[in-house]
C-alpha cells in the first residue's frame, strides 16, 4: 500500500463473481490505464466481503468507501469523480455496516485477512473482551432479545436447520437436527454443554475465540436453552486456558448483572444461568460421554452409545452439547439469517470455518474462511507460501485425528465431505503444513505418542493398541525396523479404528494410516535402508563434515563424546563409532561444513 | 513460611470447608468433585490425602473414587512440589559425560529419590528427556534455568545458591512480618 | 409384553422382543457372542470390545452388550473381519499379561484361557512391553496381582454397584491404569470387607484367596499334632462343581470322607456349631426382647458384614449379636471342651475349617476370637483349595463311599444345614426361638418368607400373642438399604439376618469358579446350591437345634447355659469401631463408582 495513492479491494467470492465482478475491475482496470493513474493505484482481491446481496462490491482506500451493486458502466464515473476529482459517487456507496465486514474494515486488505471471513471472530481484536457495552455496541444480544420476543423454540431450531450448520469440533454433525432431537425429549431438567477442552497440541481456535470475545458463546447458549427447553447451561474448559475462564466469568457476571443471564432474562419468562466446570487435564474429556462424566465428578471415561446425550446424558438427562465455534456461530445465524449464512459454503457445508494455521507457512496464525476455500488458497493464498524456498510436502488437518494430504490434494476445496474423502478430516481445524525437512514417519509418532499418553485406557484397541503401534513407530525412527512392520501397522491401526469405544481411539491410527498411504515409500526407506530423506530421526542419520571444512576446530570442542579428531586448519572427521548424533557440531560450524546424510 | 502466608492458607482452607458445605445441599453435589480438589490443589500446591479424606467424608464420596479422579487428570499433584523444580537430564550426550555420577550427588546432597520433594520444600528432583544442551553435558535445569558441565562440587554450589537465596527471603519477610503489615 | 420385532442376524430372520440389547437377543436365539467385561448383574462397560459385531449402517463395529435392537436390524456376529479383530483384541490382552499359565491359579479354569483358545491365537504378532506390578499379599483373605489384570472392570462394579463397599477404583489412566485400593494402600489397611466376590467375578487370577494349602499339607504331614476339621454346610453344597458335577448335590458324606483320607484324625461339622449358635442367639434375642435390650438384633456370622459394620456402621455395634459365628465357636468348643474331653493338649490340636468364604481367613485371625490365648481355627482353606488339595492327593471325591462326621462336635440338625443360604439363619433361630418363648411346637417350621434370592426380606411371627418382625438382606448394598431403613425406624424390625456375600454364604468369596458353560453369581446356580441344603434339612430327622443331642450334651457337660459366664467367655465376643480409610455413600444413590 506504500507508495499508492489509492487501494481499490475487489470482493472476488462467489456472488460477486457471479454478478460480473470479473468484468467490473475489467472496466476499471482499462478506465485507470486511460486515465493514466494505474501506477497510483493498487488493486487487490478480497475474500467474500459478506455483502452478497449488495454486489459486486469495490471499497476504496483510503477514507473505506465501500460501493455495490456495481456495474462495468459504472467504471468510469468513480475513477473520475472518486479518484480524480476527490468526491465518492453518492449514489453507488453503501452506507450499511455488514456484522463481520468490521474485522475487515480494520484488518482487511492484506495477504493474511483479506481473503478472510470472520464470523465467529468477528469480534476478535476489535472489542474489548471484559466489555460488556463493547460487545452490545457491536449488536450483541440482538439475536437474543429477537429470539425471546419474536420466535418460539421451534422457530428457532427451524432457523438453525435451514442455516445448514454443522457442529465445529469435528464431528460436523448438523446442529439444528441436534437442537431438535434434544428439544423432543419430554423431561423438564435438561442440560446446554459448551465444549472448551480444546485439546488438540497446536491448536488455539476455541482459545482465542474465548479470549476475545466470552459474549458471544453466552449468547448462543442462551439461545440454545431457549430452543431445547434448558435452563442450566455449562461450560466445559480446560484448567490450561486460565486467561479464557477468567474472561467467561467476568462476562457471565456482567451479563447476570444486566439481566441477559439468570432468571427471567431480559424481562421474559426464560431463565438460564451457566456455570463454568474446569477440566483437568484429560484430552479425552473432549468426548461428549467423557466430558459429561467429568462433569459429574467422574473419571472422564466415554461409555457406549445409544444412549446418545440427547436423550440422556449429563445426570441422564436430554443434554446439548456443542463446541465453542458452533456456539459463536449462532447470533449471527440469528441476525443475518439461515438464508444469508447457507449462501456461504459449499453444498454440504455452510458458512465458514476457523483454522489454526501453523507450520512451514509465512503467515501463521489463527484464520476463518468460507467452506469451500482450496487448501492451496489457504497455505499459499493467505499463508504465503513456504518460507526458504522449501518444496511443499504435506497439510496435516485434524490433529491428531487427522491425516497428512499431499500435493495432489492441494486444490481440494475444504469441506467435511471432501477432507474425509481426501483421506483426512475437517477436525476442530488445526491445519500444520510440512515441507520436504519433515519426516512423515516420526510426525506419525508424534501424533500417536499424543493419543497413547491421553487414552483414557478403558477399552482394549486404544489402551493396548495405539501402545503396540507406538512401539513400531519408535523402533522404525531408531533404526530398529522389521519387514512386515507396515503391513502390522496398517492391521492394528484398521482395527482400532473398528473397534474403538471412541472417538479418540477410533481417530488415533488416522495419521499413520494417512502417511502410509500417501508416504508408503518414506516407512520403506526406513525399515528397508535405514535411511530418512528429511534427515529428521537422528538414529538414522550420519554427520559427515564435507571438504569445504577450514579446520578451526569448533566442532571437535563441543563434541561431547570427542568423536571429532583432526588437526588445526586441516578437515575434520567424526568417527560415527563413537558419534551419538547429538547434533552439536552440525550446529557449532559456521561453514556448513557438516552434512546430515 | 512467613506468619501472614500461613494465615492466608488458613483462611483459604476456611472459605474451602464452607463452600463444601454449601455444596452438599445442591442437587449432585458430586458434580463439584474437581472443582474442589482445584480449590485444595491452590492452597497446597498438591493434594494431602488429609484433604482427599476429609472430601471424601464431608461429601460423602467414596475415597477410592476420588484417588481414582484425582489419579486420572495429569493437572493433579498427588505429592508436594518444591520450590525449584530440578531436572537432570538423562539424555545420551549427558550420560555419556556422567549424568549418573550428577544424579547420585544430587540425590546424596538432597536426601531424596527422583520424583520427591526434599521436607523443607525446596526442591524437586526429576528425570528429563533431552534438553537438547548436549554441547555443555551433563546438564540440569532448575525451574527454567540451565546449567552445564557439572561435576560434584558444581552441582552442591548450584543447590547451595538456591538455599542461600531461599534463607535470605525467609529472614526478609520475618523482619517484615515482625515490623507489621501495613 | 410388547409387539415383536423383526432382526436379521447373519442373514436369518429371527423374531425378538424389543427394549433389549444386542447380545441378550441373540443369547436367547442361541447365538453365543463371545465377552470379556460383560456381566448381567453389573452396569454396562463395553470395555473389552470383546463383543463387538457388525451392524448394517454402522460405520464402526459396535459393542453388543450395550447396543439396543430395533426393527429391521441387520447384525452379523461372526465374519472374517470380525473373527480377525476379535483375536487381534484378545492377542493384545494377551501381550500385557504374564505368560505363566502352567503356574498360574487358574491354569484349566480361566475366563481369558477359554477367550483365547476360542478365537485361535497361533501366533503373537504385537509383543511388546508388558506392564509389571507388585502382588499385593498383604491380606489374610484376598491378595491382589495386577499383572494378570485385564481391566475388565468387573471388580470395581461388584465392590461398588451390588457389595457397595467401594474400595476398589481404576486408578491412573491409558497404559497405566491400574485397580488398586484409595491411595493404592495394600488391602488389610484398606476398606476391603474380605466378601471375596472381586474374586468370583475376576476372569484371571488378578484376585485369588490367600492360599494357605501348601502349610496345610505340611502340617498335615506332622505327626505330632492332632488333626481336626469342620467344614461349613455351603461347601458340601457347592464342592462338587469343582469335580465337573452338576450343581445342587450334596456332597457332604463324600466330603468327609475325603477328609479323613488327607490325613485328618477327626472331621466335624460346622453345622454342628451352627446349633450351637442358635442356642445362644435365639436366647440373646428373647433376653433382649423380654428386658427391653437393644433391638433390633443383628445376627454376626458374617465375617464379611463384621468388617463392613465395624467400618461403617459403628454406631449399630449394640445391636449386634455378640455371638461368635459358627466357625469361631466350633474354634472354640474344638480347643477347650474336646480337648479336655479326649485328654489331648489343645496346643498340639490343628483346627481347621474349610469354608465357602474368604473373609473368614480374616476371621480367624481377629485377636478377639482367641481361646486361652490360641487361636480358635488355625488354618482356613476355602472351597476351591479344599478342592485342590483332594485331588493333589489323589481321592477321587465324586466315588469315594460317603462316611459320618465324628463326635462329639459332628451332628447337626436340619436348622444347622440351612446356615448357608440367606434366610437359613432366620429360619433356624425362629423354629428354637419360638419353642423356647412360648413352649410350644411350631408346626409351620419352613419360613417361606424368609426363603429365596430377594435382596431384602420381611416377614413376622406371633409369639404367644405379641408380634415379631423379621427382617433378611444379602449383598452388602442390601444390607446397607435395610440398615438405613432401621436408622430412620428403630421400631420396624426386632430381628435382623445379614449376610455379606449375594445368595448367602452359598454365594461366597470360597466357592468353585463358574465353570464352562455358566457365569459367576449366576442365580440358577445360587438356587441349586441353596435346594441342595433346604433337601438336606428335610431329610434330617432332627431339624432344631434344641433337638441336637449333642448340643444338649456340650451345655449339660461344659458350658452349663445358653449366655452363662463360661457360654460368653467363649462362645461371645465384642467389636469395635474401626476408622475407615474410605467411605461409603450414606445415601441410596443413583451412581456406583466409576462404572456406569
Amino acid at each position: 500500500m506504500a507508495n499508492k495513492r489509492f487501494t481499490l479491494t475487489c470482493c472476488d467470492g462467489s456472488s460477486c463473481l457471479r454478478n460480473q465482478a470479473r468484468q467490473v475491475r475489467q472496466a476499471l482496470e482499462e478506465e485507470l490505464e486511460r486515465q493514466q493513474l494505474r501506477q497510483d493505484v493498487e488493486i487487490h482481491l478480497s475474500g467474500c466481503v459478506g455483502m452478497c446481496s449488495k454486489g459486486p462490491i469495490l471499497i476504496v482506500n483510503p477514507g473505506y468507501i465501500m460501493y455495490g451493486n456495481l456495474r462495468p458502466e459504472d467504471a468510469v464515473e468513480i475513477v473520475q469523480k472518486h479518484l480524480v476529482e476527490g468526491e465518492p459517487v453518492s449514489r453507488l456507496v453503501i452506507s450499511e455496516d455488514h456484522l463481520f465486514n468490521r474485522f475487515y474494515r480494520i484488518f482487511g486488505d492484506s495477504e493474511f485477512f483479506g481473503r478472510q471471513m470472520r464470523i465467529a471472530l468477528r469480534n476478535c481484536g476489535i472489542v474489548d473482551p471484559e466489555k460488556l457495552d463493547d460487545y452490545l455496541a457491536m449488536r450483541g444480544y440482538e439475536a437474543l432479545a429477537r429470539v425471546l420476543t419474536e420466535m418460539t423454540p421451534q422457530q428457532v431450531i427451524e432457523e438453525v436447520k435451514k442455516s445448514g450448520l454443522r457442529g465445529r469440533g469435528g464431528a460436523g454433525f448438523p446442529t439444528g437436527l441436534k437442537w431438535e432431537y434434544t428439544a423432543r425429549q419430554p423431561e423438564s431438567e435438561k442440560y446446554v454443554i459448551c465444549n472448551a477442552d480444546e485439546g488438540d497440541p497446536g491448536a488455539f481456535m476455541d482459545r482465542s475465540a474465548i479470549e476475545g470475545d466470552p459474549h458471544t458463546i453466552l449468547e448462543g447458549m442462551i439461545i440454545g436453552g431457549y430452543a431445547v427447553g434448558s435452563h442450566q447451561g455449562i461450560i466445559y474448559i480446560r484448567a490450561e486456558y486460565p486467561l479464557a475462564v477468567k474472561r467467561l466469568q467476568k462476562a457471565i457476571e456482567d451479563a447476570r448483572r444486566e439481566g441477559l443471564l439468570g432468571e427471567r432474562i431480559l424481562g421474559s419468562d426464560f431463565s438460564f444461568d451457566i456455570r463454568i466446570c474446569l477440566g483437568a487435564g484429560a484430552f479425552v474429556c473432549g468426548e461428549e460421554t467423557a466430558m459429561i462424566h467429568s462433569i459429574e465428578g467422574y473419571r472422564g471415561m466415554p461409555r457406549p452409545r445409544p444412549p446418545y446425550p440427547s436423550v440422556s446424558g449429563l445426570f441422564g438427562k436430554p443434554t446439548l452439547i456443542n463446541n465453542v465455534e458452533t456456539w459463536a456461530n449462532i447470533p449471527v445465524v440469528i441476525i443475518e439469517g439461515a438464508k444469508w449464512f447457507s449462501s456461504i459454503g459449499t453444498a454440504t457445508s455452510k458458512g465458514t470455518k476457523v483454522f489454526a494455521l501453523a507450520g512451514k507457512v509465512h503467515n501463521t496464525g489463527l484464520i476463518e474462511v468460507p467452506m469451500g476455500t482450496t487448501l492451496r488458497d489457504i497455505i499459499f493464498g493467505i499463508g504465503g507460501g513456504i518460507p526458504n524456498g522449501k518444496k511443499f510436502k504435506a497439510v496435516q488437518t485434524g490433529g491428531p485425528s487427522g491425516g497428512c494430504l499431499p500435493e495432489q490434494y492441494l486444490d481440494t476445496q475444504i469441506d467435511y465431505e471432501s477432507l474425509t474423502k481426501a483421506g483426512s478430516i475437517m477436525g476442530s481445524g488445526g491445519m500444520i503444513v510440512i515441507d520436504e525437512d519433515s519426516c512423515m514417519v516420526k510426525m506419525a509418532k508424534f501424533f500417536i505418542e499424543f493419543t497413547q499418553d491421553e487414552s483414557c485406557g478403558k477399552c482394549t484397541p486404544c489402551r493396548e493398541g495405539t501402545k503396540r503401534m507406538l512401539e513400531i513407530l519408535t523402533r522404525i525412527t531408531k533404526g530398529d525396523g522389521r519387514p512386515g512392520d507396515i503391513e502390522k501397522l496398517e492391521r492394528l491401526g484398521m482395527m482400532i479404528q473398528k473397534a474403538s469405544l471412541c472417538g479418540l481411539g477410533q481417530s488415533a491410527p488416522n495419521p499413520i494410516l494417512s502417511t502410509i498411504r500417501n508416504f508408503r515409500d518414506e516407512y520403506e526407506e526406513h525399515i528397508h535402508q535405514k535411511k530418512c530423506r528429511a534427515h529428521e530421526c537422528t538414529a538414522l542419520l550420519s554427520f559427515i563434515i564435507q571438504d569445504n571444512c577450514v579446520g578451526c576446530g569448533a566442532c571437535k570442542r563441543v563434541c561431547p563424546v570427542n568423536a571429532i579428531s583432526g588437526n588445526r586448519k586441516e578437515k575434520h572427521v567424526i568417527s560415527q563409532q563413537l558419534c551419538i548424533k547429538c547434533g552439536q557440531c552440525y550446529l557449532a560450524c559456521k561453514f556448513n561444513a557438516i552434512a546430515k546424510e | 513460611m512467613t506468619q501472614t502466608a500461613v494465615q492466608v492458607k488458613e483462611d483459604k482452607l476456611q472459605s474451602l470447608r464452607e463452600y463444601m458445605q454449601t455444596v452438599k445441599d445442591r442437587p449432585y453435589p458430586e458434580s463439584y468433585l474437581i472443582e474442589i480438589l482445584h480449590k485444595v490443589q491452590n492452597i497446597f500446591g498438591y493434594l494431602p490425602r488429609e484433604m482427599m479424606d476429609e472430601v471424601a467424608h464431608t461429601l460423602e464420596i467414596p475415597t477410592a473414587h476420588i484417588w481414582g479422579v484425582a489419579t486420572f487428570y495429569h493437572h493433579f499433584n498427588r505429592e508436594p512440589i518444591g520450590k525449584h523444580v530440578v531436572s537432570i537430564c538423562m539424555g545420551t550426550a549427558c550420560y555419556v559425560k556422567g549424568a549418573s555420577a550428577v544424579l547420585e550427588t544430587l540425590k546424596k546432597e538432597l536426601g531424596i529419590e527422583v520424583g520427591k520433594t526434599t521436607p523443607d520444600g525446596l526442591f524437586t528432583l526429576r528425570e528429563a528427556r533431552c534438553l537438547g544442551a548436549c554441547g555443555i553435558a551433563p546438564v540440569i535445569m532448575v525451574d527454567e534455568k540451565i546449567y552445564g558441565q557439572l561435576d560434584t562440587k558444581k552441582t552442591i554450589d548450584i543447590i547451595n545458591q538456591y538455599r542461600k537465596a531461599a534463607a535470605v527471603e525467609q529472614t526478609a519477610a520475618g523482619a517484615e512480618s515482625r515490623r507489621g503489615k501495613p | 409384553m410388547s409387539k415383536l420385532i423383526t432382526i436379521t442376524i447373519n442373514n436369518k430372520s429371527y423374531q425378538v422382543e424389543p427394549n433389549q440389547t444386542i447380545m441378550q437377543a441373540a443369547d436367547k436365539l442361541g447365538f453365543h457372542i463371545p465377552r470379556l467385561c460383560y456381566h448381567p448383574k453389573l452396569s454396562i462397560e463395553g470395555a473389552c470390545r470383546v463383543c463387538i459385531v457388525e451392524v448394517e449402517g454402522m460405520r464402526n463395529y459396535v459393542a453388543s452388550c450395550a447396543f439396543p435392537v430395533s426393527d429391521g436390524m441387520k447384525i452379523r456376529t461372526n465374519t472374517q473381519a470380525l473373527r480377525k479383530a476379535r483375536r487381534d483384541i484378545i492377542e493384545l490382552i494377551l501381550d500385557n499379561h504374564p505368560q505363566d499359565c502352567h503356574v498360574c491359579e487358574r491354569d484349566g479354569n480361566c475366563e481369558l484361557q477359554r477367550l483365547a483358545a476360542s478365537v485361535g491365537i497361533r501366533a503373537r504378532h504385537f509383543e511388546g512391553e508388558r506392564k509389571r506390578y507388585e502382588k499385593d499379599l498383604s491380606s489374610d483373605a484376598v491378595i491382589r496381582d495386577p499383572e494378570k489384570c485385564i481391566l475388565c472392570g468387573r471388580c470395581v462394579r461388584m465392590c461398588s454397584e451390588i457389595q457397595q463397599v467401594h474400595n476398589l477404583t481404576q486408578a491412573h489412566r491409558g497404559f497405566h491404569t491400574v485397580v488398586m485400593p484409595a491411595y493404592n494402600l495394600p488391602m488389610t489397611e484398606s476398606v476391603c470387607s474380605t466378601c471375596g466376590q472381586c474374586i468370583n467375578v475376576c476372569p484371571t487370577a488378578a484376585f485369588l484367596e490367600k492360599n494357605y494349602t501348601q502349610e496345610l499339607f505340611e502340617k498335615l504331614n506332622d505327626p505330632n499334632l492332632v488333626k481336626v476339621v469342620q467344614f461349613a454346610p455351603s461347601v458340601r453344597a457347592a464342592i462338587g462343581e469343582a469335580f465337573g458335577l452338576e450343581p445342587g448335590l450334596n456332597m457332604e458324606g463324600q466330603m468327609i470322607a475325603s477328609l479323613r483320607k488327607l490325613g485328618f484324625d477327626y472331621v466335624f461339622d460346622t453345622q454342628f456349631a451352627a446349633d450351637l449358635t442358635i442356642m445362644e442367639e435365639a436366647s440373646e434375642f428373647l433376653e433382649r426382647f423380654q428386658s427391653g435390650g437393644v433391638l433390633p438384633m443383628i445376627t454376626s456370622c458374617s465375617s464379611a458384614w463384621m468388617k463392613y459394620m465395624e467400618q461403617f456402621y459403628a454406631d449399630m455395634i449394640p445391636n449386634v449379636s455378640t455371638c461368635k459365628s459358627p466357625m469361631s465357636m466350633q474354634g472354640a468348643v474344638t480347643k477347650t471342651y474336646f480337648a479336655k474331653k479326649k485328654k489331648i493338649d489343645p496346643h498340639k490340636i490343628l483346627s481347621v475349617a474349610v469354608m465357602c468364604c474368604t473373609a473368614k481367613k480374616y476371621e480367624a485371625a481377629r485377636p478377639e476370637l482367641m481361646v486361652d490365648g490360641m487361636r480358635g481355627v488355625d488354618i482356613v482353606v476355602t472351597t476351591r483349595e479344599a478342592a485342590w488339595m483332594i485331588k493333589s492327593a489323589g481321592i477321587d471325591l465324586v466315588h469315594i463311599q460317603p462316611e459320618e462326621p465324628d463326635h462329639p462336635l459332628g451332628l447337626s440338625s436340619g436348622a444347622g444345614a440351612i446356615f448357608g443360604t440367606t434366610g437359613g439363619v432366620m429360619e433356624a433361630a425362629i423354629r428354637t426361638a419360638y419353642e423356647l418363648y412360648t413352649g410350644e411346637t411350631l408346626v409351620d417350621i419352613e419360613v417361606e418368607a424368609v426363603r429365596g434370592l430377594k435382596g431384602i426380606k420381611e416377614g413376622s411371627l406371633t409369639m404367644d400373642g405379641k408380634e415379631i418382625r423379621v427382617a433378611v438382606a444379602h449383598g452388602l448394598a442390601n444390607a446397607s438399604r435395610l440398615l438405613e431403613r432401621v436408622q430412620q425406624d428403630p421400631t420396624r424390625y426386632h430381628f435382623i439376618e445379614i449376610m455379606g456375600c449375594p445368595g448367602g454364604c452359598i454365594g461366597g468369596g470360597g466357592q468353585p469358579y463358574a465353570q464352562i458353560n455358566s457365569i459367576p453369581l449366576d442365580d440358577e446356580i445360587l438356587r441349586k446350591r441353596a435346594q441342595a441344603l433346604y433337601d438336606l434339612d428335610k431329610s434330617k430327622t432332627i431339624r432344631r437345634s434344641h433337638d441336637n443331642p449333642d448340643v444338649q450334651k456340650l451345655y449339660k457337660e461344659f458350658l452349663q447355659s445358653p449366655l452363662s459366664p463360661i457360654a460368653h467367655q467363649y462362645l461371645h465376643t465384642h467389636y469395635k469401631a474401626k476408622t475407615p480409610v474410605g467411605i461409603i455413600p450414606k445415601k441410596e444413590r443413583i451412581l456406583s463408582g466409576d462404572a456406569k
